[in-house]
């Protein structure tokens, strides 16, 4: 059976993985790290949001967990196979939903791809059926199971999109960017449902978003990759202590004020227009959004506001930021521990770089991971 | 090995019916072939005649069912280079491909097969039809002869999949393939005998031909299908298409291994 028994029974493990490109610049050929040295180990049943900003690589992790791209060096298990060497025994136990990539027969009815693929998959005629008919129903795919698939909308090509990649009942799913593009309630059928397996048949998920929302809803555990390396692991809660800080309410006044300083448990970012809009980052653990806008509007009339929620950016800059705050860690891959507490990644001196004009505000070091 | 024939040929209905879709373009492939058809046959046929005698074993009759069997495989096999795989791997979405439990190279072919048979329907048997209705044509002697074309002809079709794979297949090195495309387009249609019978060429142009797989997707058919190569030569044209899809296979096989290990997936 497997190869490689001396892994466990880990879904994911790798160590060391590390995949670099080779572009070029003009006449020079230079080489980028993708994903460097990243040390994770996701066990059975686990539903794990793997996030970072554009670029960071996460496709690329997802590439070499699949055995689609050749890893640089490393090691890399998935259900316990080599992929590159064992790519088609592998593809029975793995279901990928690319969000921006079709796996659907383009010109063909919805049915008629969930025919192929359960041919492929080798399920038999009678539980292709009962699969369909189950995910059909829960994914509420009925009304356009006939209709060729350049036909659909984004929402329902999503969902037949998912449907195609858990049809032969995966073992591990994964899941790069589901909710791209998606309305509010596509995206929150999308993530009941997926709750809903994960919890029926203890389906390991991974899930790589843009989405906080795709987080918090279905992830208890979050890796934060950040330029390829790992720069958190950890429960969701210790990472939205640091997100959470970072929601920032925009106040237009009434007329230009001073700088809206000394405010409890914020701080003030900028001032624009003189000071007739104002910008406070609020610490969501300390106060709430209506207690700071009470506080503002005791001193000056309030005249319009919005809140803005962190984006992954951010919170990928603010885990970086509590890192550098922990003390200068020593440069090298992550430990990289199984679940749980954060994993130091490399030191602060990118912290500085990626400051950006926002300062530094927020919670101290001990807000990372346990 | 039930299991794997059914996968095989859920997958060459997929392109059948991938391709039914089009039915205007059938339609104007139809068309043309019949346009192209007509002209080839004033040209060759003169020839014939203008020697007052069969050439190389063509008499008018011959002539006529090259003409129309040739111009009636067009839709079935492909002479332009285009694949759905090159497409795929300059846009990343070849990613997709390498998620299932297949060989790349086996479903694009057999994909590939599926669109070259369903094409016999609406563009291969009108283009005969109405040819040979219009001005006649040889046809195979007995029930033995239409069984060897009927192998040819799936044989052709097979070949052209796996021979054009290996254009689609050197995107993996290229990324852009349409140099390697037009230069199939070029080549495949002379040395497959599409425009002038290979009987007829220059002699090192003969072995030029006969050295590359085109004449297997198309003369060999077509010479057997007329009954122009008949009995113990027909068989071993047939066993020479088994041979072209053999060593095409292989080589894309080995191509597939190789260039996916260089794969990066276009467009993240």
């Amino acid at each position: 059976m497997s190869t490689g028994s001396t892994v466990g029974d880990a879904v994911i493990r790798t160590e060391g993985l590390t995949r670099q490109f080779t572009r070029r610049e003009g006449l020079r050929k230079v080489r980028l790290s993708a994903v460097d040295g990243l040390t994770v180990t996701v066990g059975p049943g686990e539903a794990v949001g793997y996030i970072g900003a554009n670029g960071a690589g996460k496709s690329t992790t997802i590439k070499m967990l699949v055995g689609i791209l050749l890893p640089t060096s490393g090691q890399v298990r998935t259900c316990g196979l080599e992929p590159m060497a064992e790519r088609v025994r592998l593809s029975r136990q793995v279901g990928v939903v690319f969000g921006q990539r079709s796996q659907l027969w383009w010109d063909l009815p919805v049915a008629e791809s969930f025919s192929i693929l359960g041919a492929v998959h080798r399920l038999s005629p009678h539980d292709e059926r009962a699969r369909t008919v189950e995910l059909v129903e829960q994914l509420e795919m009925g009304p356009f199971l006939s209709t060729p698939v350049r036909q659909l909308s984004l929402g329902q090509r999503m969902r037949a999109e998912v449907a195609a990649a858990l049809l032969h009942r995966p073992r591990l799913v994964i899941l790069d960017e589901p909710t791209i593009g998606l309305d509010v309630v596509s995206k929150q059928r999308l993530r009941e449902f997926l709750r809903a397996e994960r919890t029926q048949h203890g389906t390991t998920l991974l899930l790589t978003t843009h989405d906080m929302g795709d987080v918090a809803r279905l992830c208890p555990r979050v890796l934060v990759i950040d330029r390829g390396r790992l720069a958190y692991d950890g429960a969701l809660d210790g990472l939205s202590r640091v997100v959470g800080a970072r929601r920032v309410l925009v106040v237009d006044l009434d007329e230009p004020v001073e700088d809206l300083t000394g405010i409890a448990h914020t701080e003030h970012l900028a001032s624009e227009a003189g000071g007739l809009r104002q910008r406070i980052a609020v610490d969501s653990e300390a106060t709430t959004v209506p207690e700071v806008l009470a506080a503002v509007s005791a001193r000056v009339g309030v005249r319009d506001l919005a809140v803005e929620e962190p984006d992954i950016e951010d919170v990928v800059r603010r885990v970086y930021l509590a890192q550098a705050g922990e003390g200068q860690r020593s440069v090298g891959p992550a430990p990289g521990g199984a679940s749980g507490g954060a994993s130091g990644a490399s030191g602060g001196a990118r912290g500085g770089a990626s400051g950006g004009p926002r300062g530094t505000a927020g919670p101290a070091s001990g807000t990372l991971g346990s | 090995m039930r299991a794997r024939a059914r996968v095989w040929w859920r997958l060459v209905v997929a392109g059948m019916r991938e391709s039914a879709t089009y039915r205007l373009a059938m339609l104007g492939g139809l068309v043309a072939n019949l346009t192209f058809g007509f002209l080839k046959y004033g040209i060759l046929t003169a020839r014939v005649h203008a020697g007052g005698a069969p050439v190389v074993g063509y008499s008018v009759a011959v002539m006529s069912a090259y003409v129309w069997l040739s111009q009636g495989m067009l839709g079935s096999i492909n002479l332009f280079g285009r694949t759905a795989l090159a497409q795929r791997i300059s846009s990343g979405d070849v990613a997709v491909d390498f998620l299932r439990p297949l060989s790349v190279q086996t479903s694009a072919c057999l994909r590939e097969i599926g669109r070259g048979l369903l094409a016999l329907a609406p563009r291969g048997l009108p283009s005969v039809a109405i040819g040979a209705g219009l001005v006649g044509m040889a046809l195979p002697y007995g029930v033995a002869g239409y069984l060897l074309g009927a192998l040819s002809l799936l044989l052709a079709i097979a070949v052209s999949a796996t021979t054009v794979y290996l254009v689609g297949v050197s995107g993996f090195w290229l990324v852009e393939t349409r140099g390697v495309q037009v230069f199939y387009m070029v080549v495949s249609g002379f040395l497959a005998g599409l425009f002038v019978p290979i009987a007829l060429m220059p002699a090192w142009l003969q072995v030029t031909a006969y050295a590359t797989p085109f004449p297997a997707m198309l003369m060999m058919p077509v010479d057997v299908v007329s009954g122009r190569v008949g009995g113990l030569a027909a068989l071993g044209l047939v066993m020479a298409q088994v041979g072209w899809l053999l060593l095409t296979a292989a080589l894309g096989s080995r191509l597939t291994a190789a260039g996916r290990r260089r794969l990066e997936v276009q467009g993240g």
